[in-house]
C-alpha cells in the first residue's frame, strides 16, 4: 500500500482511556463501547494476535470469518474492511492499518492441532485455545457471559500473512508486519474483545519468538 | 467403481436439508444430481458434539485453500472425521459459509410456503439450524462449513471469484469416515451463487462400506497420519 494514502493518525496515546501491554503468550479481554476506537500495536514485529469479538449484550452474536470474507468478497483484512458478525451485522470497521494485511483463515493454535501440525509430543505446549479457555474461565467479563469452547469460532490473526494462490495453495510466509505497526478499528456496537497473544513456538512466521503487544482504546 | 453394496441411499431436493450419523468404516458418496448444486456440510463427533469440523485446521494442516481427493476433513480436536477418497469435481469451497434468509430474499425474492408449498425458498443457514436443532445444537455450533461442489478462487490481492456451474451432473465426492460423525447438510444455494433465479440442485446420498486401503492416499500427508492416530486413540484402538 502507498504510504502516502495511509490515513493520518489523529489519536494521541496520552489521551487513551485504556493503554495496556499484553505480555507474550497471554490472553487479554476488554469491553469496547460503540463509537470507541481500538488499536493493537505489534511492538516488536510479526506477532500474531488471535482475536475474537462478541456482541457485549448477546454473545450468540459473534465475529464470523465466513461472513466477513463473503460479504466483502475478499480474503484479507485492512483499512476499510468491515468485521461482520454471524448475524450479518458490522461489529467493527478498520479505520487505520500500517501493516497492510491481516489473516482470518488460519484460526488459532491449540494443543490438539499442534500434535497434528508439528508432532504428537507437542501436546503440552501453551497455545491460543488454552489462552481463550483460560480467559473464559477466569476473566470476570467472560464469567458473566457464561461462555465455553462452544463459543470459540474462527478468529482473526492480526499481523499474520497467509496468502492464498489462484491454484488453491495456502502458504504461511514471513509476516508483513514490523516493530510499531498497528491496526485500528472503530466499534459499531458494544463488543467484548477476546485476544490470545499467540504463544506458538513451532512456527517460523514469528521467528519462534512471541513478543508483547500494546492495546489502546479511545473514547 | 459402481460395484459397492449400498447400505442406504436418499436424495435431498435442492434447497432442502438433512442430518444423520455416518459410521466409521463407511463412505458417504455425495452426488450432484443435476449439475451446479451446492452441499453445505458441517461435521460433529457423535459422542462429543463439542468436537466439530474446523476449517482453519483443515486448511493449515494440508496447506490448501480448496478440498479434493487426498485431503481429509479435520476436527478442532486434532482428529480427522473423514478422508476424501474420490472426487470428480476437483475443487470444494470451505471459506464462504452459508446463505441466510436475508440474502436469499434479496437475490431471489420472497417465496413462502403458503403460495409455493415445498417449492418455497430455503436458505443454507435456516436449513442448518433446523437440522442442528434435532440434535440439541444451535447457532453457537454454526462454524465455517464445507460447500461441496462449489468453487471459489482468490487472486493475489484476496479478491474472490465464484465459478458458476463448476460441478456437472453426476459429479460425486466420496467421504470415507474414520469417526462416527454427525453430518448436517443443506442443499440451499452457495452465498456467492450467481444464478438469477432460485434453482438449487439436488444432492444424492449413498452409504457403502469403505473399500480396503481407500484412505491410504490421504495419509501421504504427515499431518493426516497424525490426526488419524489421534482418531484411533479416541476409540482406544491401535489400528483401524
Amino acid at each position: 500500500m502507498n504510504a502516502a494514502k495511509l490515513p493520518v493518525n489523529h489519536f494521541d496515546p496520552a489521551q487513551a482511556a485504556v493503554n495496556e501491554i499484553c505480555p507474550a503468550g497471554e490472553p487479554w479481554v476488554h469491553l469496547i463501547k460503540q463509537g470507541q476506537t481500538f488499536r493493537i500495536v505489534d511492538l516488536e514485529g510479526n506477532q500474531a494476535v488471535d482475536t475474537l469479538f462478541y456482541n457485549a449484550h448477546d454473545t450468540q452474536e459473534r465475529y464470523s470469518a465466513t461472513d466477513t470474507i463473503t460479504r466483502q468478497n475478499h480474503l484479507y483484512l485492512t483499512t476499510g474492511s468491515k468485521l461482520y458478525s454471524n448475524l450479518g451485522n458490522v461489529m467493527l470497521f478498520i479505520t487505520a492499518d500500517t501493516c497492510g494485511r491481516h489473516d482470518t483463515l488460519g484460526g488459532a493454535c491449540a494443543a490438539e492441532s499442534n500434535t497434528v501440525r508439528y508432532a504428537l509430543e507437542k501436546f503440552p505446549m501453551h497455545s491460543c485455545r488454552d489462552n481463550f479457555l483460560h480467559a473464559l474461565a477466569h476473566h470476570p467479563l467472560c464469567q458473566q457471559l457464561d461462555m465455553s469452547k462452544r463459543d470459540l469460532p474462527g478468529n482473526i490473526n492480526f499481523f499474520m500473512n497467509v496468502p492464498v494462490t489462484e491454484a488453491g495453495r495456502l502458504e504461511f510466509t514471513d509476516g508483513v508486519s514490523a516493530p510499531g505497526k498497528y491496526v485500528e478499528m472503530r466499534a459499531e456496537m458494544d463488543v467484548v474483545v477476546l485476544i490470545s497473544n499467540c504463544p506458538q513456538l513451532n512456527n517460523p512466521c514469528n521467528a519462534y519468538n512471541p513478543t508483547p503487544i500494546r492495546l489502546l482504546i479511545w473514547d | 467403481m459402481n460395484q459397492h453394496t449400498i447400505i442406504w441411499k436418499q436424495t435431498i431436493p435442492g434447497g432442502c436439508h438433512w442430518s444423520g450419523i455416518i459410521r466409521r468404516g463407511t463412505t458417504l458418496r455425495l452426488t450432484d444430481a443435476g449439475g451446479g448444486a451446492n452441499a453445505a456440510v458441517l461435521l460433529f463427533n457423535q459422542e462429543e458434539k463439542l468436537e466439530r469440523y474446523n476449517m482453519a485446521d483443515t486448511l493449515k494442516s494440508q496447506h490448501t485453500f480448496r478440498l479434493t481427493k487426498g485431503h481429509a476433513c479435520h476436527s478442532d480436536m486434532g482428529r480427522i472425521f473423514c478422508c476424501i477418497t474420490a472426487d470428480t469435481a476437483g475443487w470444494h469451497d470451505t471459506v464462504c459459509g452459508l446463505s441466510d434468509d436475508a440474502l436469499i430474499r434479496r437475490k431471489y425474492g420472497e417465496a413462502r410456503y403458503q403460495e409455493h408449498r415445498n417449492q418455497m425458498h430455503r436458505s443454507g443457514l435456516s436449513g442448518m439450524l433446523i437440522e442442528l436443532g434435532k440434535w440439541g445444537l444451535d447457532m453457537r455450533d454454526v462454524v465455517a462449513n464445507i460447500n461441496f461442489f462449489s468453487k471459489v478462487t482468490s487472486d493475489a490481492f484476496g479478491e474472490l471469484t465464484y465459478h458458476p456451474d463448476h460441478s456437472k451432473a453426476g459429479d460425486y465426492i466420496d467421504l470415507s469416515f474414520v469417526m462416527n460423525t454427525l453430518v448436517v447438510l443443506s442443499a440451499a444455494p452457495h452465498p456467492l451463487d450467481t444464478k438469477k433465479t432460485y434453482q438449487p440442485g439436488a444432492i444424492s446420498l449413498e452409504v457403502f462400506n469403505t473399500p480396503p486401503d481407500a484412505i491410504k492416499e490421504c495419509l501421504h500427508i504427515d499431518e493426516n497420519s497424525r490426526a488419524l492416530q489421534n482418531a484411533q486413540n479416541f476409540y482406544g484402538e491401535g489400528t483401524l
